[in-house]
């Protein structure tokens, strides 16, 4: 260890300040206090500190997010095999989605941190950690058979667009991965929707066609698979969206360590559920009578409450705005997926959509604070006089 | 006697090297000072000059902001260094000890026959002034205003923060007399442990109230919050439990007293006790029986580990604080000691870590930031060790911007930097939200005027 700290230290000597290449240290501290926890010591304020720092935050995530990524990987290959009709085991099925998968999320960290390293340079900041999170989400939430260099362009767009114009990490409206994920969506509509795309290989071989249950509901057709299955999330959708089961194990850890804010998560339970069971009681088509149980475990709500609405910088920052904003997402993404089902994955549109509005939400809470500090004034004011 | 009341949110840090309750004198300290920095806000006009000699209780400057406040030597002896800063800043008035030159007396009419303002006239000839301190802003108090209360919190929970029970039990008739001259001021309410209240229990001519809770319960502006909160125009002065010992000894012999009474804590003492000693004296006088662990670089502390300023050996103890920090410093690296989970003999408030299952109940610490500073991700971390009906993230957000008029109505009022004590050290992103806060203060009182 001393000796790596040493080559390190010296790799590192015409980086520090007033030396060759000073500029630049952003970029080289990214990767060495990736190996170490740096030997900054406290100068202002408290002379001690909790071990918790952002990168520490954002790995947990990532951890959280490992249990959808690895059944995504081999829901990939199961879905491709059943459809092809060849035998195969679960190896095989893994080694068919890693294939497909791994170079979407390299093509993801590539394309999104070479961006974050120039702008990091260029405005003389440290990287900030939460890419490491960012580029993880997108290729999770796109559709396997999308091709590389659509997965590029999106990540260009959600990191330029989403995040850096609006001044970089902490001070984006909208969550990012999201972002792209809304940007393919738009930009390729032709490509992102119907049946082509949503099984590996579908675009490249006929035998093969996998509607999204919400996508096959919406087009008047009836679903063949048990809530179990879709809980279990043997089914065709974006990569590591359709297990519920292992989105939950993810969900658990975010509540647990208190990374992901569980008021978010169980308001937007509650909001879709009790939205989906105000849609079954009127029942006028078959999305409203689709059993608000299923809404639940159904398309992208689980993944998008549990990683995405939880974003801290997009979502509401008050503790009761999140209850709002939770509740509202869910009411949204069922209201959405019923009566608009040209979109039938509503819960993206519905966090987006929320994302802008959380502020708003912030704003009345303080302002409820504040009118009641106001109050307090005016009684004491009173007592006075 | 008023109902106890608990404060729910907060975060207690135990750490290694809390006092014995053993109270020794310390090695006489030969020089003394005064810094004009222990006064927040306070722009010192010299009254000496180097050379002079001063009697225990001559004025040593006073505050340009208020030139009825004096600040007086805490001992007789000798001007021997006006140390200065950057802009001829003056940072400390040195003294060095000769007992021979004596002390002030003062003429101590009795308190029955004493309107306020000759109280006040009293307290401000003697130099027992500065013991007073307001909300808002945590100024020295103006002897102009009328408070609508005053309080004194013996209740404490910083780390390894002191007991005063233990800390005054020679000073209790002091201590009775000085909640009898602050009571012609204003109503006192004197605060508690909630569990255990102690001699305070029987002091009259106070409003004795119990605090249960974690830290920052015993933080003074939290109680008054709770209890009696400030709003815009009014005034609640503060007193540290020894420092109305001190005033009330002012009035029993008629001679300014500046007793400290310090705790000298940390896992770099080897026996962590009580001193006693007096405002000023020399942190090398102060240590030299506390048998430091020097093997590795120490930072010394003047206050609590969360609140305190660093000093050296060549310094001086602080004006305020009953607390002296000793802690190993922590420029080292740790590999790959962002991982969850990993490091957990760290104390951590953040379930990222395991330190609530391994960590030891009573934690070594040392002061490395265990990160780099973030942009501000993470929300709702600030509220859980805020126990104040106030949004800390919008406040500080409001400082940094310099948006006045939103701090004032975010409750700027009611805050002093302390408060913000725990949110620099949970933070997730490392802000330096006592900074902010601080800066925050101080444009409030500028553009008050």
């Amino acid at each position: 260890m001393n000796f790596l700290r040493k080559s390190l230290d010296n790799i590192k000597k015409p980086f520090g300040k007033g030396e060759k290449y000073e500029r630049f240290a952003p970029a080289i501290n990214a990767f060495d206090t990736f190996l170490f926890v740096p030997n900054h010591t406290t100068n202002k304020g408290a002379h001690v500190r909790d071990a918790v720092d952002l990168k520490r935050t954002m790995v947990t995530v990532i951890i959280a997010l490992l249990p959808a990524l690895i059944y995504g990987i081999y829901n990939t290959g199961y879905q491709y095999f059943i459809q092809t009709g060849e035998a195969f085991t679960f190896l095989d099925a893994f080694i068919h989605g890693a294939w497909k998968i791994v170079p979407m999320i390299a093509v993801s960290y590539i394309v999104g941190l070479t961006i974050e390293f120039i702008f990091a340079i260029y405005r003389g900041h440290e990287v900030n950690e939460g890419y490491l999170v960012t580029g993880l989400l997108i290729p999770m939430i796109m559709p396997v058979d999308i091709p590389l260099w659509m997965v590029a362009i999106s990540v260009a767009f959600a990191v330029l667009i989403a995040k850096e114009a609006f001044g970089g990490t902490g001070m984006n409206i909208l969550n990012p991965a999201l972002t792209a994920r809304a940007f393919a969506f738009f930009a390729y509509p032709t490509y992102m929707s119907g049946n082509k795309v949503w099984v590996s290989e579908a675009s490249n071989v006929d035998a093969i066609s996998g509607e999204t249950i919400l996508g096959s509901l919406a087009a008047g057709n009836n679903v063949n698979y048990s809530f179990f299955e879709m809980f279990q999330g043997a089914i065709p959708g974006s990569i590591a969206e359709t297990s519920t089961l292992w989105v939950a194990v993810g969900a658990l850890i975010l509540i647990f360590t208190g990374v992901g804010s569980w008021r978010i998560i169980v308001g937007g339970i509650g909001g879709a559920a009790i939205m989906g069971f105000l849609f079954n009681l009127w029942g006028a088509n078959a999305l409203m009578s689709f059993d608000w149980m299923n809404h639940l475990v159904v398309g992208g709500f689980a993944f998008g409450i549990v990683f995405m609405a939880t974003d801290p910088v997009s979502a509401a920052q008050t503790n009761k705005g999140k209850w709002i904003y939770g509740i509202l997402v869910g009411i949204f993404c069922i209201l959405i997926r019923v009566f608009n089902p040209a979109y039938p994955e509503g819960v993206m549109l519905a966090i987006l959509l929320m994302n802008v509005f959380a502020p708003t939400i912030d704003h009345y809470v303080v302002e409820g604070n504040i009118n009641r500090r106001k109050k307090r004034w005016a009684a004491a004011q009173l007592k006075t006089a | 006697m008023s109902k106890d009341i608990r404060i729910r949110k907060g975060f207690n840090l135990s750490l290694e090297g809390e006092a014995n309750k053993i109270l020794v004198d310390t090695h006489q300290s030969k020089t003394f000072a005064l810094k004009p920095d222990d006064f927040f806000y306070t722009t010192p006009k010299l009254l000496v000059k180097e050379g002079e000699k001063v009697q225990k209780g001559s004025p040593l400057f006073f505050s340009k902001q208020n030139p009825r406040i004096h600040f007086v030597s805490p001992v007789g002896g000798e001007v021997t260094a006006i140390v200065r800063g950057a802009k001829r800043k003056i940072l400390e008035i040195v003294i060095t000890q000769d007992e021979a030159q004596g002390s002030v007396k003062h003429e101590i009419p009795s308190l029955e026959s004493l309107e306020q303002e000759q109280l006040k006239e009293v307290l401000l000839k003697a130099g027992a002034w500065p013991f007073i301190s307001q909300r808002p802003y945590g100024t020295i108090a103006q002897p102009e205003d009328t408070p609508k209360a005053i309080f004194v919190s013996s209740f404490t929970t910083a780390p390894l923060d002191v007991d005063y029970d233990f800390l005054l039990k020679n000073n209790k008739a002091e201590f009775q007399k000085g909640i009898d001259v602050l009571a012609k001021l204003a109503e006192v309410t004197l605060t508690a442990d909630g569990n255990f209240k102690g001699f305070f229990e029987k002091v009259n001519n106070a409003n004795v109230v119990g605090i249960k809770g974690q830290h920052p319960a015993g933080n003074v502006g939290v109680q008054i919050h709770h209890l009696n909160p400030v709003n815009a125009g009014e005034r609640v002065w503060v007193v540290n439990p020894e420092d109305v010992a001190n005033i009330g000894a002012l009035f029993l012999t008629g001679e300014f007293s500046a007793q400290r009474t310090v705790a000298v804590v940390g896992s770099s003492v080897k026996n962590p006790q009580y001193y006693k000693t007096t405002i000023g004296a020399s942190v090398a006088s102060l240590l030299q029986q506390s048998n430091l662990d020097d093997a590795q670089p120490n930072r010394l502390i003047n206050g609590d580990v969360l609140t305190g300023t660093a000093t050296s050996l060549g310094g001086y103890l602080s004006y305020y604080n009953n607390l002296f920090s000793v802690i190993p410093e922590g420029n080292h690296y740790r590999m790959f000691g962002w991982l969850p989970f990993v490091d957990n003999k760290i104390p951590s408030m953040s379930k990222t870590s395991l330190s609530w299952i391994f960590g030891k109940r009573k934690a070594k610490v040392d002061t490395n930031l265990n990160g780099e500073e973030r942009a501000l991700v993470v929300t709702g971390e600030m509220e859980k060790v805020f126990p104040m009906d106030i949004y800390p993230m919008q406040l500080i957000k409001s400082c940094m911007i310099e948006d006045v008029e939103r701090m004032e109505v975010l409750g700027i009022y009611e805050v002093v930097p302390q408060d913000f004590a725990l949110i620099d050290y949970s933070s997730t992103s490392k802000l330096e939200a006592q900074e902010i806060i601080r800066r925050g203060v101080e444009l409030m009182i500028k553009e008050e005027g």
